[in-house]
């Protein structure tokens, strides 16, 4: 197996048109797994460490630009504000040795079904950057996962960044898993509110093939907001538009019976998670919660 | 330091104190020496190809593809074993690789050897076997009449107990079925080793394990050899817990280490662990209970069933522990017990801290509680009530003849305050989740206490040996103190020399690695090491102050150092606690057991009632101890056993389908993080057992028994719920588990 080292981006794009069947390597928390279990055997691994264009985020109109090398140590440490709901999701990651090495971009890089920032990054509208010695392609999160630990990038490209639109408004990630701390998601779920555009981001997690929004749910609850006026002036909602909610995201789900959870638990849960971020996020809008946990 | 009861004995870091662990300050800083870490001048390394199903018939076996990979130094099946190809802790029934058939999914086939660890692997790939997939047998309940396993059928052992009245009737019954899914160890440290050829034909073996001299007897076995020509050392061991009581890679290694010429290195990896080591016995527990009115236990009735999966391992003695400890610490007349365990095509189970005791403990105390609420009364005076205590009689007819204050551990635990309510995050059920903010949360709180047998039982000539040398070096008497005795991360190096502190008077202890140069130090497990090595190595102690005393000569003598001069004193002492006896097959009567240990827990916990999250807030414990020789060590043994009881509570799992593990992985057999053990507080009683050195009582095991039942009863409280199966999982609290028999 040949390790590859580039110093800069343009070199790491050079390697991988050449040898697109490098894996591409940063906290090694998810690659590394794979290999000493003998999973996977790749002819080259491609180390992003050494990229300093890769490190870093920046704030850019409307969104923060988080460079795909950036550990989820940093995106609680620097991005709660900012990207409240990623923060959130970020915190619920692995173990505190995990969180410093362990980065967005490898979390979609994997596009494991249970990746804790997928749900967050689909439900505020995040776009992948994805280069190559081609140039620039602009991926939404919703097109990107195709399936199961599959995405859409091409074998010559890796992820420079992920935007993630800064809203300014509540958002909100929850995680159901069997341990309190440094566990896999049975499910997950993410809400995110957007004034701006009457819209309303929801997506869950561990509970299909790959992480996916739930639309219908989207649009109910953007139709429910819409028809009376809540953006303007809102009120508390009534029991039976969150309990819709919190049904419809249960339906959006495609969940499998595993060891971690039966379908029916994670369907179940993914209502009352619904339900309660739904609670929190609206709660904030109204000014009368915290905007985040 | 703080004043402690070390000032009231006359050397430093005696017996009542805690000094600190002489490898402590190497394990802190990751520098500690595990087996894993094992390493020689041109080693070559092992590996194993396992079965991949539960029951198979061997049709052939293909090694030619696999001894053409460069680097490969031997390939070795069963026909390569020069001695007895079968093995076993009590029974001798374990292939040391498979001949005809394998009976669990894991089951070792073939070795090989070669010059790099992947080398070993990928030639182990090219290994071809084929097998005829048989039917599984991995019901316990029906495994009796099922296809036997075993030339003797699918009983390991039936352990039924009879005493009082069998037809006593009660004016208030309840009856419950109760299961208790597949624990594991869990240790971090892998099983690992190194063997080295010598030069006499016999073999070196480094290796983590808890008994030395029965692993060497049975590698000697089956390599053929005199048991003189296996040597044994221990390795730096990281957690036992009884999983390393049975052989894993000790014979493999050697095998491949005397067929090369070369020491070979085994060391499995997170995954090979879980197949490489028996976990705790799967029960079915069938209970009835009987009062009168006021309370009082009129009768119990028991049927239990163990899985003991393919091979015996320790089944045997853990059916006789569930039995003769089935009805708990309480007074009851009338019993009726039988208990079996079975072969089934599941992973082997054997030792794990609480051996039997635990299983049973679940369903009696989770009866006891049933017991409480169809009487109308409080769980903790129904428990009061019926607690035996110095003078009672178990269910064996065994009177307990020291202390047993089983009402005082219950009130200990009942009367502390209760803990206030979370608000932060890391407070609630989910953690850092952000499942709820308080939403769904209610709280609710349990009690348990548990029995333990200390040491081995049932007339097993249980000893240990212990050698003490005293003599001056730079002017200051040395001791150096040197047993079999495993340390497996519980501290008896510490303890070890604390006894010779105090009762030599020295402060310099040595103590040597642990080896079979020295007569058997029995096993690190039955919380028994303190008891009995303890009891060796104070009398050995013993031995060289008679020395002592004639070299004295009637003299009194200040100056140990000017009265040793250049003598060396050098004495080996084999000490035994006082014998046990068998039960009565038919009965089970019998004084089986030598000591009997005690905890209670309080259990408080707040469940997500809509997510079926449990946040335990607390985890209250009293044991009584006898006397705590070394009280941080006995602090930690709580802590830890309290953890292990909450892990099988709420999560710790092997999940199997037809035999097959489905979770052999830290990914998905979980075990408690700091944010789900809360903190303890702990109450340490030391009531004094005259038969025992010191009036010690074994600690490692106790905590490990009531902590599961208290939590459940907790939760239990918090949901209603019915709740008999441990671990609890999400599902059992939101009822959205897989229907029985449901496809997975």
């Amino acid at each position: 197996m040949d390790f590859l080292r580039p110093a800069t981006l343009a070199e790491a794009l050079a390697l991988k048109a050449e040898r697109p069947g490098a894996v591409p390597i940063a906290g090694g928390t998810d690659v590394m797994v794979e290999l000493n279990f003998d999973h996977r055997r790749p002819d080259a691994l491609l180390d992003l460490t050494g990229i300093a264009e890769l490190r870093d985020w920046s704030a850019v109109p409307g969104a923060v630009r988080l460079g795909a090398g950036v550990p989820y140590r940093r995106v609680i440490d620097e991005l709660g504000g900012r990207l409240p709901a990623l923060a959130t999701a970020s915190r619920s990651v692995g173990s505190p040795q995990i969180r410093n090495r362990g980065t967005v971009g490898g979390n979609l890089g994997a596009a494991s079904p249970a990746g804790d920032a997928h749900p967050v990054l689909l439900a505020t509208g995040a776009v992948v950057e994805a280069v190559s010695t081609r140039g620039t392609r602009m991926i939404p999160a919703t097109d990107f996962y195709l399936g199961v630990k599959r995405n859409a990038l091409a074998p010559d490209e890796l992820i420079a960044a992920v935007h993630v639109p800064e809203t300014g408004a509540p958002q909100q990630f929850a995680k159901v898993g069997t341990r309190n701390a440094m566990v896999i998601a049975v499910c997950s779920f993410a809400i995110a509110l957007h004034p701006a555009t009457g819209r309303v981001g929801a997506a869950l997690g561990s509970a299909a093939p790959t992480p996916r929004r739930a639309t219908a749910a989207e649009d109910f609850l953007a139709d429910e907001l819409g028809a009376g006026d809540q953006w303007e002036s809102p009120t508390p909602l009534p029991d039976s538009t969150r309990r819709r909610f919190g049904e419809l995201v249960a339906a959006a789900a495609s969940p499998v019976d595993d060891v971690r959870g039966t379908a029916a638990y994670r369907r179940h849960a993914l209502s009352v998670l619904a339900r309660r971020t739904l609670d929190w996020a609206w709660q904030g809008y109204t000014g009368r919660g915290r905007p985040c946990a | 330091m703080s004043p402690n009861p070390a000032e009231l004995t006359s050397v430093v870091g005696g017996v009542g104190t805690s000094p600190h662990r002489p490898d402590a300050i190497l394990k802190v800083r990751g520098e500690f020496a595990y087996a894993s870490d094992l390493w020689h001048e041109d080693m070559i390394w092992g590996a194993t190809l396992r079965s991949p199903h539960p029951h198979a018939r061997i049709v052939s076996i293909d090694l030619s593809d696999a001894l053409l990979v460069p680097g490969v130094h031997a390939v070795l099946t069963h026909e390569d074993v020069p001695g007895r190809n079968i093995y076993g802790l009590e029974r001798a029934d374990q292939p040391v690789l498979a001949e005809d058939v394998v009976r669990y999914q894991g089951e070792p086939v073939a070795l090989v050897a070669a010059d790099h660890p992947e080398t070993a692997l990928r030639a182990m790939k090219r290994i071809k076997v084929g097998y005829e997939v048989l039917t599984p047998v991995v019901d316990m309940e029906s495994a009796l009449g099922d296809t036997p396993l075993h030339p003797g059928g699918n009983l390991v052992r039936h352990v039924p107990i009879r005493r009082g009245d069998p037809d006593a009737r009660a004016a208030v019954v309840v009856t419950g079925r109760y299961e208790v899914g597949m624990q594991d160890q869990a240790f971090l440290g892998p099983e690992s080793g190194l063997a080295v050829p010598a030069e006499d034909g016999g073999v070196d073996l480094y290796v983590a394990t808890q008994w030395l001299h029965v692993d060497q007897a049975q590698v000697a076995t089956a390599l053929g050899l005199p048991p003189a020509l296996v040597r044994l050392t221990l390795s730096g061991v990281g957690g036992a817990f009884g999983g390393r009581e049975d052989l894993s890679m000790q014979v493999h290694a050697c095998l491949l280490a005397l067929r090369t010429g070369k020491p070979t290195k085994m060391v499995y990896n997170r995954e090979e662990s879980f197949y490489g080591h028996v976990h705790r016995h799967p029960a079915v527990l069938h209970y009835e209970h009987g009062a009168d009115r006021d309370g009082k236990l009129v009768h119990v009735k028991a049927r239990i069933y163990l899985d003991g999966g393919a091979y015996a391992s320790s089944t045997p003695a853990v059916v006789a522990n569930a039995a003769t400890l089935g009805v708990g610490p309480y007074v009851v007349d009338n019993v009726s017990i039988d208990a079996w365990g079975v072969y089934t095509n599941n992973p082997p189970c054997g030792a794990m801290r609480g051996f039997g005791a635990v299983q049973a403990a679940f369903a009696y105390e989770s009866q006891m509680d049933r017991l409480a609420e169809a009487l109308g009364m409080d769980p903790v005076d129904l428990r009061i009530a019926n607690a035996m205590s110095e003078g009672s009689a178990m269910p064996t007819g065994q009177v307990v003849d020291s202390a047993a204050p089983v009402a005082r551990l219950l009130e200990l635990v009942r009367d502390k305050p209760l803990p206030p309510t979370g608000t932060d995050l890391l407070d609630l059920p989910g953690g850092v989740a952000n499942t709820t903010h308080g939403e769904g949360v209610v709280r609710g709180v349990g009690y348990a206490v548990g029995i333990k047998n200390i040491g081995f039982s049932e007339g097993y000539d249980d000893y240990s040996t212990a050698r003490v040398r005293l003599q001056v070096v730079g002017g200051e008497p040395v001791a150096l103190a040197h047993t079999a005795a495993c340390e497996v991360g519980q501290g008896l190096v510490t303890i070890v020399q604390q006894i010779v502190r105090t009762e030599l008077g020295v402060t310099r202890v040595t103590v040597l690695p642990m080896d079979t140069s020295i007569g058997s130090a029995g096993s690190t497990s039955a919380s028994r090491q303190t008891y009995v090595t303890g009891g060796a190595v104070r009398a050995a102690c013993a031995a060289v102050k008679a020395r002592l005393a004639e070299l004295a000569a009637g003299r009194h003598v200040d100056d140990l150092a000017a009265l040793l001069g250049d003598e060396v004193v050098d004495e080996t002492a084999e000490w035994r606690h006082r014998p046990t006896e068998p039960i009565d097959p038919v009965t089970g009567q019998g004084n089986a057991h030598v000591q009997y240990g005690f905890a209670a827990h309080r259990a408080v916990v707040d469940v997500d009632v809509e997510l079926g999250l449990v946040k335990v807030v607390e985890l209250d414990c009293a044991q009584d101890v006898g006397r705590a020789l070394n009280p941080q060590a006995v602090l930690g043994q709580i802590q830890g056993g309290t953890a292990q009881g909450l892990g099988l509570a709420v999560m710790e799992e092997i999940r199997t389908t037809g035999g097959v593990v489905r979770n052999p992985s830290f990914t998905d057999y979980l075990i408690p993080t700091a944010l789900d053990m809360p903190p303890m507080r702990i109450d340490v009683l030391e009531l004094a057992d005259p038969n025992a050195p010191y009036g010690l009582r074994g600690v490692g095991e106790p905590p490990t028994i009531s902590s599961t039942p208290a939590v459940v009863a907790a939760i239990r409280a918090a949901t209603g719920r019915a709740l008999n199966r441990v671990p609890v999982r999400p599902e059992h609290i939101t009822s959205t588990e897989r229907p029985r028999g449901a496809p997975a």
